[in-house]
C-alpha cells in the first residue's frame, strides 16, 4: 500500500507519484527508503546559513516547504489550511538545463473547516520556470501558487511572507508575520529518522501570525491565527522498514510550540521523536523513551481506519493531552494520499495544531 | 412443452419438402445481415482510427491556445500562463524524415499534460521517468514501427543527423506519429524554447483573462466535438451506410416473400393443427420461435459473411480514405462484441418485421378459414391511388430538401426521398403502362396478357421496387464514378506538368540537388516549388508556391480565371484558390483573402479558381518567390524537372545514386500518375462491389417473389390450360409478362438513376468534397445496365416458368377439384 500512501514530509512521495521512484512499495514509502546513491548525504554538524538555506538544495534528492495554519474566521469558527511545495530530483549529478533539468516539483494545498475539506494538487518540471524557489528575495512558487517574501523580509525570521493558492472550489491569500528567528529541529538542524543513521536537515518557523482571506465556493471570509512552516531536505530520510508516520505540530496556548512524530516500523518498534520550543524560541529535544503516543479513536476515511484522536503524554514535562480533529474527513486524496488536518487539544495543556498520518 | 415440440416438428417438415424455399429464406436473411454488418464493421474500424488520431495529444478534442499566425511561439508564454493560473501544457509539433519517410513529431510535457486529453495514451506512472530522463523514449504505434522496419529500442536517425530516443510501442497512438518529450522535440526540430500550442486542462480556480496575460499573442481554439477528419470522411461513411441499408432492405424483401410463400403453403397445415386441438396461441408462439431460431442461425452465418466482406473491402476502403482524406485506417479488422450483438439483433428484428404481415394473418386466422388467393381485385385500385399519393408527398419532401437543405445529410435526404418516391410510384406507373397496353390490345389472349399482368402487380411490386432501386443506384453511381474518372484523368494530366519530381530531405540537400542539376545538359528546366501552411478563419490552409514558367500557363488547369492571371501571380499579391476552399470561405474571383503570415497579414487578390481533387485541405496557389518572402521558413525541398522522356530514367538513377534518394523522394511523371490513378480507382472499388451485391440481392428478391406468385397463380392459369392453351405456350406468356414488367421497371430506373447521379454530383459531392464535376451521360453504360436487369429477371423467371412448362396435367386439373 505504501506506493499510494505518501507521507508528508517524505513526500517527495507525491512526486514519486510521478513514478520517479519505481520500487516504492518494496522500499519504504514512495521510494523514500531508496539508497542515496549519487546524492549528497545528510551529515551531523552542518552550519545553517540564511537566506541560502531557505532556497533549494538540488544536490539532495528530496526537499519541501511545508506550511500549516490554524485559523479562526470572523464568526469565531476554526479552520485550517495547508500549503506544501515538494521538490524531488529524478537523478543525481549536475543540474540539467531547461527541460533536461531533473527536478520535479509537486504542490498540495488544502483548506479544512469542521464541515468541509477541500484540496488541490499540481505538478511541474524544473528548469523552465513553472516552479522553483529562490532564497533571496525569497520566493517559492508553482503555477499561480506562491509563498513570497517582501523587500523587508528578514532572512532570520523568514517573515513577512505572502501566501496564496487556489483549487476549483477554494482559494486563500494570507500574509505571514513573525518576530522570532527560525528554529533548528533535532540536533542543531540534524534530524535522525532511525537508529541506523537515516536523517534529514530540518528547521521550522512555528511562530508565524497569519491573517488573510479564505474563499470556499466563492464565499470569502477574513481569517487570522497562527502558522507553522517546516523546511526539510534529505536524500534518504526513511529506513526501508519504516512504513509511515504520525506527525503533530502543536501551538500551546502558553505560546510554547511542540513538534512530535512517530515513525512506524515493520517490527512495530516505533521511532518517536519530539522537540519542545519555548515561547522565546529556545528548543529542547525530547527523548523517544519519554514520549507516549496512543491512538484513542479511529475514523473510517477513504476505506481506511485512521487514528485521528490521540492521547499524548510526556511524563517528564507533566504533559498529558487529548487531541481531537476539527474534521475527521481531512483526507488528501491526491496522487499520493494521506490524512492531514487541524486538531485541537485539551488536558494539562490546551491549544491547536496539525496532525499528519501517512502510510495507512 | 411436448406439444410445442411436436408442432415445431410439423412446421419444420414443410421446409424439408421445400428446400429451395428454405434456401431463399436463409439467403435473404444472410444477405441482409451480411451486407449491413460488413458495412458497419468498416465504419466502426474507421471511426476508431479517427478517434485515435484525434486523441493524439491535443487533437481537436481539446481546447488549446495557438499563435494567430499558426507559427510557434516562445515557451515563456507557457510559463506566464501557468503562473497566471492557466492549466496549460505545451506541445511542439513538426515533421521529421527517417529514411526518406516523413513522420509527424510531437513533443509533449507529460507532467502537465491534462489527464483528460481525449483517450490519449496514458503514460503509466512507471514509464514517466524513462520517458523524461535521458535518453528518453520515442513512443510510436506498432504500425509505425513496422513501417520504419526498426525493432523496439532502436534509435533511428532523422534527416538532419540527430538521433531519436529509443523507440517504444504505445498501442493507442495513431500511425505515423512519433511522441517524444518536449525538450527532445525542441532539440530535434532545432526550435529551442519554442512551442506550437498549449493544451488547456481542467481549470483550477479562476484564471486571469487571457488577453491580460499574453495580449494578442495567443488565441483560444475551442474544442471541436467532431474532428476535421470525421467531417471530411462523413460522406464516405454515409455512402457506405446507405448501401448497407439498401442491401438490408432488399434482403428483407426476400425474407418477406419467402415467409409469405411459406405461410400460404402451410395454411392447410396450420388449419389441421388447430383442428387437432393446438391452441391458436401455442401455434403462433411456435411460429415465432421457429422464425427467431432461423433468424439466429442466419444471423450468425450472415455475420461471418459480413466479417469476410468487411475484411475483403477494408484494404480498398483504407486506401480510399488515405488517398482522399489522408486518414490512416489499420488494414487489420478488429471487431467489438457490440458488433456481433447488433448483427444478430438486426437479423432477428429484420426477420420479424419482414414476416409481420404473415404472422398477423396467422394470428387472426379463424379455425376453419380456407386458404385464399391473395386479395387483390377491388382493393388494388385504392391501394395504387394511396401509394401514388404517398409518392407525391415524398417527392415534395425531396423538393423541399433540395431547396432548403444545406447539409450533406440533406443531400442524402434528397436522394433517399427521390428513390423512395420513385419506388412508391412504380406500381402506379406500371399500372398505367399496362392499362395502355390493355387498351390497344386485340384478341382475347392479348387482353388477358395485359389484364393478368396488372393483376400480378400487387404480388410483384415489392420485388420490382427492389429491382428499381438497385438499378437506379447502379445507374447513378456508375454515372458519377465515370464522370469523376473522366474529369480526374484530364485534370491530372494538366496538373502533372513536370516530368520528374524530387523531394529533398532538407533545404541543404535541396540546394545541393539544384546545383548538381544545373550542370546537367539533360535537364531542360528546374521548377522549384514550396509549400507552407497558414490558419485562415480557423482552418488550416495549404499555400502552394509555383514558379513562373510557361509550362504552367499552358497546362495547369483553372476552372475560372481573370485575364493575365498567371502574370498577376508574379508580383506576389495575387493567388489562385482551390475550388473547395473557395466554397468554404465563400470567396469568388476578385475577392481578397487575408493570410496571417509571420511578418503580418498577407493580402491576396483571388485571380483564379482551380480544381484540386482529392486534397482534404484547402489550398491557395501563389508565386513561390513571394511565398518564401512571406514565409521564410518554407522548406525549399520540392523540385520539378522538365526532361525529355527518354532521359528521365537515367537522370532518376543518377539522382538516387548521388543523393541517396529512395523511390518516395524521386519519381517520374508516369509513376506519380499511375499512383494517383491507382488510388482513385480503389476509391470506388468499394462502391462498385456493393453496387454489384445490391443488384444480385435484387435479383434474388425477384426470384422468390415469382416463386411465391407461381404457386398462388395456378387457379388463374388452369382455366387457360383447360381451354386449350398448351403448357409451353403458357410458360412463354408468363416469361414475356415477367420480362415486360422488368423492362418497364428498368426504363423507369434509367431516368431515376440519372437523377440520382445528378444529386450525387451536384449536391453530395459539393457538400462532401467541395468540388463540382461536369455532368456526363454514358449511353452505352445505360444500355448495358438495362440488359443486365433483363438478364437478371430472365434468370429469376426461368425456374418458375420451367416448372409450369413441365407441370403434370394432373396438378392443373386438381385446381378445379380442390378449393383453390
Amino acid at each position: 500500500m505504501s506506493a499510494e500512501a505518501i507521507s508528508r514530509r517524505s513526500f517527495a512521495g507525491g512526486i514519486a507519484a510521478l513514478a520517479l521512484a519505481r520500487r516504492a512499495s518494496a522500499q519504504g514509502y514512495a521510494g523514500l527508503g531508496e539508497t542515496a546513491g549519487g546524492f549528497a548525504k545528510v551529515m551531523p554538524g552542518k552550519a545553517f546559513t540564511f537566506p541560502a538555506d531557505h532556497g533549494p538544495h538540488p544536490e539532495f534528492r528530496i526537499e519541501w516547504w511545508y506550511l500549516t495554519a490554524n485559523l479562526v474566521d470572523t464568526s469565531g469558527a476554526a479552520c485550517g489550511l495547508q500549503w506544501t511545495l515538494f521538490r524531488q530530483a529524478a537523478q543525481p549529478g549536475p543540474q540539467g538545463e531547461g527541460w533536461a533539468n531533473q527536478q520535479v516539483w509537486m504542490a498540495h494545498a488544502a483548506v479544512t473547516r469542521a464541515d468541509t475539506h477541500r484540496f488541490s494538487e499540481t505538478f511541474s518540471r524544473g528548469g523552465v520556470g513553472q516552479a522553483g524557489v529562490t532564497a533571496k528575495p525569497f520566493d517559492a512558487w508553482i503555477d499561480d501558487w506562491e509563498m513570497k517574501g517582501l523587500e523587508r523580509t528578514d532572512d532570520r525570521t523568514l517573515a513577512p511572507l505572502t501566501l496564496k493558492a487556489s483549487g476549483t472550489d477554494f482559494s486563500y491569500a494570507l500574509t505571514l508575520a513573525a518576530d522570532r528567528p527560525v528554529v533548528l529541529q533535532g540536533d542543531g538542524g540534524y534530524s535522525r529518522k532511525s537508529e541506523r543513521g537515516q536523517a534529514s536537515y530540518y528547521y521550522s518557523q512555528p511562530f508565524y501570525r497569519a491573517r488573510g482571506t479564505l474563499t470556499i465556493d466563492d464565499k470569502a471570509v477574513d481569517v487570522s491565527g497562527q502558522a507553522w512552516m517546516d523546511r526539510e531536505w534529505s536524500s534518504q530520510p526513511l529506513d526501508t522498514d519504516q512504513t509511515g508516520w504520525d506527525w503533530l505540530s502543536l501551538h500551546l496556548s502558553s505560546g510554547d510550540k511542540l513538534m512530535l512524530y512517530r515513525l512506524r516500523q515493520k517490527d512495530a518498534q516505533d521511532y518517536p521523536f519530539g522537540n519542545w520550543i519555548s515561547a522565546n524560541g529556545g528548543t529542547q529535544m525530547i527523548a523517544g523513551s519519554d514520549i507516549q503516543m496512543m491512538p484513542k479513536a479511529t475514523a473510517d476515511v477513504a476505506g481506511r481506519k485512521l487514528p485521528v484522536e490521540w492521547q499524548i503524554a510526556i511524563p517528564s514535562r507533566s504533559f498529558s493531552i487529548l487531541c481531537k480533529p476539527l474534521n475527521p474527513g481531512a483526507w488528501m486524496a491526491t496522487g499520493f494520499s494521506y490524512w492531514e488536518g487541524p486538531i485541537s487539544f485539551t488536558g494539562t495543556h490546551d491549544g491547536v495544531g496539525y496532525l499528519e498520518l501517512t502510510g495507512y | 412443452m411436448r406439444r410445442a415440440l411436436w408442432i415445431l416438428a410439423v412446421l419444420l417438415s414443410h421446409w424439408r419438402r421445400h428446400k429451395m424455399q428454405f434456401a431463399t429464406l436463409l439467403v435473404g436473411l444472410i444477405a441482409a445481415t451480411a451486407l449491413w454488418s460488413g458495412v458497419q464493421a468498416i465504419n466502426q474500424q474507421a471511426r476508431s482510427a479517427y478517434d485515435r488520431a484525434a486523441a493524439t495529444f491535443g487533437g481537436v478534442r481539446t481546447a488549446m491556445l495557438v499563435a494567430p499566425n499558426a507559427a510557434t511561439f516562445p515557451q515563456e508564454l507557457f510559463i506566464k500562463l501557468r503562473r497566471a493560473g492557466w492549466p496549460v501544457s505545451p506541445v511542439l509539433e513538426g515533421r521529421v524524415q527517417i529514411n526518406g519517410r516523413s513522420l509527424r513529431l510531437l513533443g509533449i510535457e507529460p507532467v502537465t499534460l491534462p489527464a483528460d486529453v481525449g483517450n490519449a495514451p496514458r503514460l503509466g506512472a512507471a514509464d514517466l521517468s524513462s520517458f523524461v530522463a535521458p535518453p528518453g523514449q520515442t513512443l510510436v504505434a506498432r504500425e509505425t514501427l513496422a513501417d520504419l522496419q526498426e525493432p523496439e529500442g532502436a534509435a533511428p536517425a532523422i534527416s538532419n543527423g540527430a538521433e531519436l530516443p529509443p523507440l517504444r510501442v504505445q498501442p493507442q497512438l495513431a500511425p505515423d506519429v512519433l511522441v517524444v518529450d518536449i525538450g527532445v522535440a525542441q532539440r530535434l526540430l532545432s526550435k529551442p524554447d519554442q512551442v506550437s500550442r498549449l493544451l488547456i486542462g481542467k481549470p483550477r480556480g479562476k484564471p486571469i483573462p487571457l488577453a491580460s496575460v499574453v495580449g494578442d499573442q495567443l488565441q483560444l481554439v475551442a474544442p471541436n466535438a467532431e474532428t476535421e477528419l470525421e467531417r471530411l470522411t462523413d460522406s464516405f461513411h454515409l455512402n457506405l451506410t446507405a448501401f448497407g441499408l439498401l442491401s438490408f432492405f432488399v434482403g428483407l424483401f426476400i425474407v418477406n416473400s419467402a415467409v409469405g410463400l411459406a405461410f400460404e403453403q402451410r395454411l392447410p397445415m396450420l388449419r389441421t393443427l388447430r383442428a387437432c386441438g393446438a391452441s391458436a396461441r401455442l401455434v403462433n408462439t411456435v411460429l415465432v420461435v421457429e422464425l427467431v431460431a432461423l433468424a439466429l442461425v442466419a444471423g450468425l452465418i450472415g455475420l461471418a459473411c459480413g466479417y469476410f466482406i468487411a475484411a475483403a473491402l477494408l484494404p480498398d476502403v483504407a486506401a480510399s480514405l488515405r488517398g482522399l482524406y489522408g486518414a490512416r485506417i489499420p488494414g487489420q479488422l478488429t471487431l467489438h462484441p457490440e458488433w456481433w450483438l447488433a448483427g444478430i439483433g438486426i437479423s432477428v428484428a429484420g426477420a420479424l418485421v419482414a414476416a409481420a404481415t404473415s404472422l398477423i394473418k396467422a394470428i387472426r386466422m379463424p379455425v376453419l378459414a380456407t386458404a385464399q388467393p391473395r386479395a387483390w381485385q377491388q382493393r388494388q385500385r385504392r391501394w395504387l391511388v394511396l401509394q401514388s399519393c404517398a409518392a407525391c408527398a415524398v417527392f415534395a419532401v425531396a423538393l423541399l430538401l433540395l431547396h432548403y437543405g444545406q447539409s450533406l445529410i440533406a443531400g442524402f435526404g434528397v436522394l433517399a426521398a427521390l428513390m423512395l418516391g420513385a419506388a412508391l410510384f412504380l406500381p402506379a406507373f406500371l399500372d398505367i403502362i399496362l392499362l395502355a397496353g390493355q387498351r390497344v390490345a386485340r384478341g382475347p389472349l392479348a387482353l388477358w396478357f395485359w389484364a393478368d399482368s396488372r393483376q400480378q402487380l400487387s404480388g410483384l411490386s415489392l420485388a420490382l421496387m427492389a429491382l428499381l432501386l438497385a438499378l437506379a443506384v447502379n445507374v447513378g453511381v456508375s454515372t458519377m464514378v465515370d464522370t469523376f474518372s473522366r474529369t480526374f484523368i484530364g485534370w491530372l494530366n494538366g496538373r502533372l506538368a513536370a516530368d520528374v519530381y524530387i523531394s529533398a530531405s532538407d533545404n541543404a540537400q535541396g540546394v545541393a540537388i539544384r546545383n548538381w542539376l544545373k550542370d546537367r545538359s539533360d535537364v531542360q528546366a528546374i521548377l522549384s516549388g514550396g509549400r507552407a501552411e497558414a490558419q485562415i478563419q480557423g482552418q488550416s490552409v495549404e499555400l502552394l508556391g509555383l514558379p513562373d514558367h510557361a509550362l504552367y500557363r499552358e497546362r495547369w488547369p483553372l476552372l475560372e480565371t481573370t485575364p493575365r492571371a498567371w502574370t498577376r501571380l508574379v508580383p506576389g499579391n495575387a493567388a489562385f484558390i482551390s475550388e473547395q476552399l473557395s466554397r468554404r470561405l465563400n470567396v469568388r474571383l476578385g475577392d481578397v483573402v487575408e493570410v496571417p503570415a509571420p511578418g503580418g497579414t498577407w493580402e491576396l487578390d483571388i485571380v483564379g479558381i482551380y480544381a484540386d481533387y482529392g486534397n482534404p485541405k484547402g489550398q491557395l496557389t501563389v508565386n513561390v518567390a513571394a511565398l518564401i518572402r512571406q514565409f521564410p521558413q518554407t522548406p525549399q525541398t520540392r523540385i520539378g524537372l522538365i526532361v525529355a522522356r527518354e532521359n528521365s530514367p537515367g537522370l532518376i538513377a543518377a539522382l538516387q545514386k548521388r543523393f541517396g534518394l529512395d523511390d518516395r523522394s524521386v519519381a517520374d511523371q508516369a509513376t506519380v500518375r499511375a499512383e494517383s490513378i491507382r488510388i482513385f480507382n480503389r476509391t470506388f472499388a468499394v462502391t462498385s462491389a456493393l453496387n454489384a451485391f445490391t443488384l444480385g440481392v435484387a435479383g434474388i428478391a425477384l426470384l422468390t417473389s415469382l416463386l411465391t406468385l407461381a404457386n398462388s397463380r395456378l387457379p388463374q392459369l388452369a382455366p387457360l390450360w383447360a381451354i386449350g392453351i398448351t403448357r409451353p405456350r403458357l410458360a412463354a406468356i408468363e416469361l414475356t409478362k415477367t420480362l415486360s414488367v422488368a423492362l418497364f421497371t428498368a426504363l423507369l430506373a434509367v431516368p431515376l438513376g440519372l437523377l440520382v447521379a445528378w444529386c450525387l454530383i451536384a449536391i453530395v459531392n459539393v457538400k462532401a468534397f467541395g468540388w463540382r464535376l461536369p455532368f456526363h451521360v454514358f449511353p452505352l453504360q445505360l444500355i448495358e445496365l438495362v440488359a443486365v436487369a433483363l438478364l437478371a429477371s430472365l434468370l429469376a423467371a426461368l425456374l418458375p416458368v420451367a416448372r409450369l412448362a413441365r407441370m403434370q396435367p394432373a396438378n392443373l386439373i386438381k385446381v378445379f377439384a380442390n378449393e383453390r
